[in-house]
């Protein structure tokens, strides 16, 4: 059970496809206008992604390598349709907000990415848990996206008013909505934006795993050393006001 | 340090022009729009004017600073984006527009692009679209105090009767800068007598335009509409202080003649057929995008290089 684990985190957080592997661009940018489409995507996609993980993964030494790719697309629209009229039937809201962008599940590149990089290589449990984390990752980039977009583009948050809106007929004062957030430009903001933070956090998590290493390093072998290290820092910050 | 033991890599003959002295230029010359728009609009248009430029400068203070990076705002180009900015917003325009076009123009338009230099569009140019796009009923709102009427251009296109006149003086509602044609004439003619501009992008631009806008304009040569669409909206200050702006424009001559032209031909094009009066701003912010691709193909050759050997290679 570790390894499915590993790679629900994998999904997650070190290969998320939103955030750092850039793949399935295209409803990333297009349906993240609020908090709720980027959810119900992100959910769908999930599950089409789990499924057909699954099901290549089975089926991974009857499909022969030269037909691979369309034997993949036709497993994975299957889903695709079989989700869409799932959501047709009973979330027709959401179904009719995402539009053209469900069928399009069919082609998005993590689907068919993870299918031949992955679960047409490996045993059906991790497969399938590779999909679950990889579609989560995405769910978790897309619905955060949303949320931003949602609260400056129009102050709420799932439909629910955050920010009481400015109206100037009526005299009311409050917050005015900046729209080109929920536009397309906004979503490159917003992506670029989101991107920049988390790998500034990963960065900084990189850089203090190694400050540790190297501090339980080197504290066995120079205890003195430490003395004189610390004499260096406030000369350093002394340097940069001069400049 | 001793002048004798100074020793530096060339260049040893140093110009004294600076970028803050040319920043400087362009402040002043700047400055008969400024104080028209002031005096035209009241005292909320200083108000407006100085809280763009103070949050242009103050974001890229605080930008430097977070960043770690040597601060840059001494050489007044940050001065320059939030005076542009604020001379293209509508003079009732509440005082947070201004906060977050000048921040949005120095963040993300400049600095996170790498500084000064490093931007591949006019920072104020491309805030003004961002605050068009995101307040589009404050940002077409020109009534205020001192004019109810709509703007020329915006008469003009659903076909009414405008007053060149006082077009030309600038007694017209529009931005805090834009109105008054003498004023920004006054600014251009410093900047050329300095040498800060010359006049291959202006000159081609309204050329171009004047020929876009008789051929299709649908009145022929009429010296009355032609003249309209000279002195109304932001075509005189795009053309002479934000389509000249030293980063965001072509480096040759031949380059520059062409931006000019396509300068000229987006803005008839936008201002006959678009959907909106005005579109000095967009015709320049997509013409700045295209910059890179006029310069591959205006570039000099070296001497010596193409004849057949060259071509074959290109081929």
């Amino acid at each position: 059970m570790n390894k499915a684990g590993e790679r629900m985190w994998n999904g997650l957080v070190k290969e998320n496809p939103t955030f750092v592997m850039m793949l399935g661009m295209c409803p990333t940018l297009a349906v993240t206008t609020s908090a709720i489409n980027g959810l119900g995507m992100g959910l769908t996609t999930t599950a089409v992604l789990a499924m057909s993980n699954l099901l290549i993964a089975m089926l991974r030494n009857v499909i022969p390598d030269r037909v691979r790719i369309p034997a993949f697309i036709v497993i994975i629209a299957s889903f695709v349709t079989v989700l869409e009229l799932l959501l047709e039937g009973y979330l027709p809201s959401l179904y009719t907000s995402l539009g053209i962008y469900i069928p399009l599940i069919v082609v998005n590149c993590i689907i068919l990415g993870r299918a031949e990089a992955y679960a047409s290589k490996h045993s059906m449990l991790p497969s399938f848990f590779d999909g679950l984390g990889m579609g989560l990752g995405f769910t978790v980039g897309l619905t955060s996206i949303g949320i931003v977009r949602e609260i400056i583009g129009a102050g709420q948050i799932f439909g629910y008013q955050l920010l009481p809106l400015a109206d100037a007929t009526k005299g009311i004062q409050g917050y005015t909505p900046v729209s080109i957030f929920i536009l397309a430009p906004g979503a490159f903001f917003v992506l670029a934006g989101l991107t920049a933070v988390q790998n500034k956090v990963k960065m900084n998590l990189a850089s203090k795993k190694k400050e540790t290493q190297t501090v339980n390093a080197t504290a066995s072998s120079c205890e003195s050393g430490c003395g004189s290290c610390n004499g260096c820092t406030p000369k350093f910050i002394d340097d940069g006001k001069e400049e | 340090m001793n002048d004798l033991t100074k020793i530096s890599s060339n260049p040893h003959t140093r110009s004294k022009i600076t970028t803050g002295n040319i920043m400087l230029t362009v402040i002043v010359a700047l400055l008969p729009a400024t104080l028209f728009g002031i005096y035209n609009f009241g005292i909320s248009a200083l108000i407006l004017i100085l809280v763009t430029i103070g949050s242009a400068v103050l974001s890229e203070y605080f930008y430097e600073k977070f960043m770690k990076q040597k601060s840059t705002i001494h050489d007044l180009s940050a001065v320059v984006t939030g005076l542009l900015l604020a001379l293209n917003l509508p003079p009732a325009a509440p005082w947070w527009i201004g906060v977050i076009g000048g921040a949005f123009a120095i963040i993300v338009v400049k600095m996170l692009f790498g500084g000064i230099g490093q931007n591949f569009m006019n920072p104020a140019l491309a805030a003004r679209c961002f605050l068009m796009i995101s307040f589009a009923s404050i940002m077409t709102n020109f009534q205020c105090d001192a004019y109810s009427q709509a703007t020329p251009l915006a008469t003009l296109k659903s076909g009414g009767v405008v007053d060149i006149f006082s077009m030309v003086t600038g007694k017209i509602p529009g931005t805090i800068g834009e109105t008054s044609m003498i004023a920004i004439v006054l600014g251009a003619c410093i900047l050329i007598l300095t040498g800060v501009i010359d006049l291959k992008i202006p000159g081609s631009y309204l050329i171009s335009f004047v020929i876009f806008i008789s051929l299709f304009g649908g009145r022929g040569f009429d010296y009355q509409f032609i003249s309209a669409h000279l002195a109304g909206g932001g075509l005189m200050l795009g053309a002479f202080f934000m389509a000249t702006d030293y980063v965001t424009r072509p480096i040759t001559s031949k380059g520059q003649i062409l931006y000019g032209i396509l300068l000229g031909v987006l803005t008839g094009l936008f201002r006959l057929f678009g959907g909106s009066a005005e579109g000095v701003s967009y015709a320049i912010i997509i013409s700045n995008l295209l910059v890179p691709l006029i310069e591959k193909i205006t570039m000099p050759k070296g001497f010596g290089s193409g004849g057949l050997k060259h071509e074959k290679n290109v081929a």
